[in-house]
C-alpha cells in the first residue's frame, strides 16, 4: 500500500470525510422531521454542538469487567462503520478485493450485536427490553437485507464491490435494491421500525444507562451507519460515467435523496409493534430468499 | 482558555437536554411543559431536546411541590444526570409549595432537597416562560456557575 493509496483510504471516503457527513445526514434526518411538522427545526451545526457537549460531560464510572465492556461497545461500533464506509466504492478506482462484499456485509450487522450487549451489559431492565426487541427485529431484517445482497451478487457473479458497483442494472439488482432500501429503516432503528430504542415508551432503550463521551460515540456510530447504509444503496444504484466529479455529484445526490425520503418516512409514521415487524419481514424475506435462491440457480443452469 | 474550552462553553448553551420529572404537580405545569415540545413552539431551534433517560440529560425541569412519595426519587434522578447540570423549577409549586403549603403530605420546597438555578414562577407559567428559564439554565452551564448538588447527590 502506498502513499497515494493511504490518503486516498484516509480521505475518501474515509475519517475526515465521513464524520462531517455523518453531521450532516444527522442534520438533514431532523431538519426534514421538522418540516413534516411545519416547524423551522434545528439550526445546521446542532450535531456537531450536541457531540462536542457529550463530550465534555462526565461519565459514570463502573469498575470492573463491566466498565471496560461498556466503554468497548461504542468504539466498536464506530471502529466497524468506518471500516464499512472505507469499502464502499464511491469513486471508481482499483481497490477492492475478491470477497469484499462479505467483510462489508459482517462489519454492517456490528452496531447491532454491540446495541444488543451494550442492554444487557448495563443491566437496566429498559436496556434489557430495548436488547431483546433490537435482537428480534435484527434477526429479521437480516435475513432480507443478505438476502438482497445475495441476490444482487449472484446476478453479477461477484463478490468484491466495485465490480458490483460497476455492473448494469438488471431486474434482479432493481429488486434487491428496494429491498435494501426497506431494510434501512429497522437497521438504524427508525419509525415505524423505532421499537428497540422506543423514546419515553422504554425511557431510552439499550443506551438508557449510557452518557457523556460513551453516549457521543453511539450518536456518532448511527451518523456513521446512516453514511454507510446510504452509500451502499447509492453505489449500488449510479452508473458509473467514469468521471470522479460527475461520479461524486451523482453518488451524493441519490444518498441525499434516499435520507430525505427516509426521514420522510419516519416523520409521517407511527412506531408498529414486535409482532407486525416481525410478519413483515418475514414475509418479505422468504420471498426475497426465494428470490435469491432462484437467481443463483437460474445463473448457474445459463453457465 | 483553549479552543476546546471555549468550543465547549458554546455547544453547551445551543445544546441543552432536558429530562422532565413530575414531584408530585396538579398536571397544570405539565400540561405547558408539553407544549412547550409542540411544533408551535419549536424549541428545537435552540437546541432543546427532550431525553428519555435523566443520564443524558444536561438540565432538569422538576414541576410539583414535592410531595414524601416523590422525594427520594428526586434526589436519586438529579444523582444520575452528569455533570455540568442545571435545575429549572417551574411553577409556584416547587418555589413555594403553593397552595400545598403546610400540607401534610408534602416536603417541599424544591430547594430543600436539590440546588435550584432558575425558578420560573407562574401558576401555571406560559410556555415562552418555560422557554426562556431552559434558555437561561443553558447559558449558566456554559459560564459554569451552575450550583453544584452534594457528593452524596452525584454518587448516586
Amino acid at each position: 500500500m502506498n502513499l497515494n493509496h493511504l490518503l486516498r483510504e484516509l480521505f475518501l471516503p474515509g475519517l475526515l470525510v465521513a464524520l462531517p457527513v455523518a453531521w450532516f445526514i444527522l442534520w438533514i434526518e431532523r431538519k426534514v422531521t421538522a418540516m413534516v411538522q411545519q416547524r423551522i427545526g434545528p439550526p445546521f451545526m446542532q450535531p456537531f454542538w450536541d457531540f462536542v457537549k457529550l463530550l465534555g460531560k462526565d461519565v459514570p464510572s463502573r469498575p470492573g469487567l463491566d466498565g471496560a465492556l461498556t466503554r468497548l461497545w461504542p468504539i466498536l461500533s464506530v471502529g466497524s462503520m468506518l471500516g464499512a464506509i472505507s469499502l464502499l466504492p464511491v469513486a471508481p478506482r482499483t481497490s477492492g478485493f475478491a470477497g469484499d462484499l462479505i467483510l462489508l456485509i459482517a462489519l454492517l450487522e456490528m452496531p447491532s450485536i454491540c446495541l444488543v450487549l451494550a442492554g444487557f451489559t448495563s443491566r437496566s431492565l429498559f436496556g434489557q427490553i430495548g436488547s431483546a426487541r433490537e435482537a428480534v427485529s435484527s434477526v429479521c431484517y437480516s435475513l432480507v437485507f443478505m438476502a438482497a445482497l445475495v441476490t444482487i451478487a449472484a446476478s453479477q457473479h461477484t463478490f468484491c464491490l466495485p465490480d458490483l458497483a460497476s455492473g448494469a442494472i438488471t431486474p434482479m439488482r432493481c429488486l434487491g435494491i428496494i429491498a435494501i432500501v426497506i431494510c434501512i429503516p429497522a437497521k438504524l432503528h427508525m419509525n415505524p421500525f423505532s421499537m428497540p430504542n422506543a423514546e419515553q415508551e422504554i425511557y431510552a432503550g439499550p443506551l438508557t444507562e449510557y452518557a457523556g463521551a460513551e453516549l457521543a460515540l453511539w450518536e456518532l456510530a448511527h451518523g456513521l451507519e446512516w453514511v454507510a447504509m446510504t452509500g451502499l444503496v447509492a453505489s449500488l444504484v449510479i452508473p458509473q460515467t467514469g468521471s470522479l466529479g460527475l461520479d461524486l455529484l451523482l453518488f451524493s445526490g441519490v444518498a441525499l435523496g434516499l435520507v430525505v425520503l427516509l426521514a420522510g418516512t419516519a416523520a409521517a409514521t407511527a412506531r408498529i409493534t414486535m409482532d407486525i415487524s416481525v410478519r413483515f419481514y418475514a414475509r418479505f424475506g422468504l420471498l426475497m430468499a426465494i428470490l435469491a435462491l432462484a437467481s443463483g440457480l437460474l445463473t448457474r443452469l445459463k453457465h | 482558555m483553549n479552543l476546546f474550552k471555549r468550543l465547549l462553553c458554546t455547544a453547551r448553551r445551543k445544546s441543552p437536554w432536558i429530562f422532565h420529572l413530575n414531584s408530585g404537580s396538579c398536571n397544570g405545569c405539565d400540561i405547558e411543559f408539553l407544549t412547550c415540545l409542540s411544533p408551535r413552539y419549536d424549541v428545537e431551534q435552540l437546541g432543546i431536546h427532550l431525553e428519555g433517560s435523566p443520564k443524558h440529560a444536561d438540565i432538569l425541569c422538576v414541576t410539583g411541590p414535592v410531595t414524601k412519595n416523590a422525594a427520594e426519587a428526586l434526589r436519586t434522578v438529579y444523582g444520575q444526570v452528569s455533570h455540568p447540570k442545571a435545575v429549572v423549577a417551574i411553577g409556584s409549586c416547587p418555589a413555594t409549595c403553593n397552595v400545598f403549603a403546610d400540607s401534610p403530605s408534602i416536603d417541599g420546597p424544591l430547594n430543600k432537597h436539590i440546588p435550584v438555578d432558575v425558578f420560573v414562577p407562574g401558576c401555571p407559567p406560559r410556555p415562552d416562560a418555560i422557554i426562556e428559564g431552559i434558555a437561561r439554565a443553558a447559558q449558566i452551564l456554559a459560564e459554569g456557575k451552575a450550583t453544584v448538588g452534594t457528593e452524596e447527590d452525584s454518587s448516586l
